[in-house]
């Protein structure tokens, strides 16, 4: 799925510039635990969190996550878009909870990232 | 691919500091950038990133700071992380998920849930922790370049 088709189905508001809106999704993680989307998220997948402290950005970029979504309308810190624009991380702010988010991308097609037994 | 002659050994040594969320992740940027440029794969980069990372975050939140050195040779990625903290009393106990003494200003920012040690040890091949109460930790993670170790 288009980053510019999920930011329309979340009616997202996108908060940085010159973002390409093309960039493919097909998998997403939601959490506001870093530590699991740093067990878990795959490379290539949407990050989606409550959460909007600078380490969010550092942990999508360590886990190569090309996009972040912040739910309940959380609006990030400077540092956190100053960042974001270094590392060439796009992200939105949706007015919807974490759990319809979800649903929406769910429906739409977009992958649960598969976790193991353990 | 492996850019590494025999013999070479490539070194970042960097200081972390205390308390410093704001910083926190810069060493391991680094880290997965200064890897990225020398043509590791990106599977690698993200695994020492991973480990580095939750390393750094260690050093930030219990060690009182310390040092994260990157060193790679023809083998291998080692990332050691050094602090003069308080030690960790309980290895076994800390390297189980979920248990965690940190306090929860760091929950609130998304770490310190009890996974940092358990994620470095599913990120890399090879763990030792030296640790003594009172007197500090030394973490030596390495990744092997050929892949040998799976996930």
């Amino acid at each position: 799925m288009r980053l510019g088709d999920i930011m329309n189905l979340l009616e997202a508001e996108l908060l940085n510039q010159r973002v390409d809106l093309d960039i493919e999704l097909e998998s997403a993680f939601a959490a506001d635990l870093m530590s699991d989307v740093l067990a878990l998220a795959r490379p290539g997948s949407l990050m989606i969190t409550g959460l909007t402290n600078i380490q969010i950005m550092r942990t999508a970029s360590m886990i190569d996550m090309p996009a972040v979504v912040f739910v309940r309308g959380k609006k990030p810190p400077l540092e956190t878009i100053e960042l974001a624009g270094k590392l060439g991380i796009p992200f939105m702010i949706t007015y919807k909870t974490m759990f319809e988010t979800c649903g929406l991308l769910y429906e739409a097609g977009i992958s649960p990232i598969h976790c193991e037994k353990r | 691919m492996n850019p590494m002659r025999p013999g070479k050994t490539i070194l970042v040594q960097r200081e972390v500091k205390p308390l410093d969320f704001l910083s926190a992740g810069e060493t391991a940027s680094e880290f997965k950038e200064t890897l990225k440029s020398l043509g590791i794969s990106a599977d690698l980069c993200r695994k020492t990133s991973i480990v580095a990372y939750e390393a750094e975050m260690n050093a930030v939140i219990h060690g009182g700071g310390g040092e994260i050195i990157l060193k790679l040779d023809e083998k291998s990625i080692t990332i050691v992380a050094k602090d003069q903290g308080p030690g960790i009393e309980n290895v076994n106990l800390a390297m189980q998920e979920g248990y965690s003494t940190a306090p929860d200003f760091v929950r609130e920012m998304g770490f310190g849930a009890g996974m940092g040690l358990p994620n470095i040890k599913k990120y890399s091949d090879e763990l030792n922790i030296e640790t003594e109460p009172g007197k500090g930790t030394t973490l030596r993670a390495l990744i092997f370049l050929d892949g040998s170790g799976g996930e």
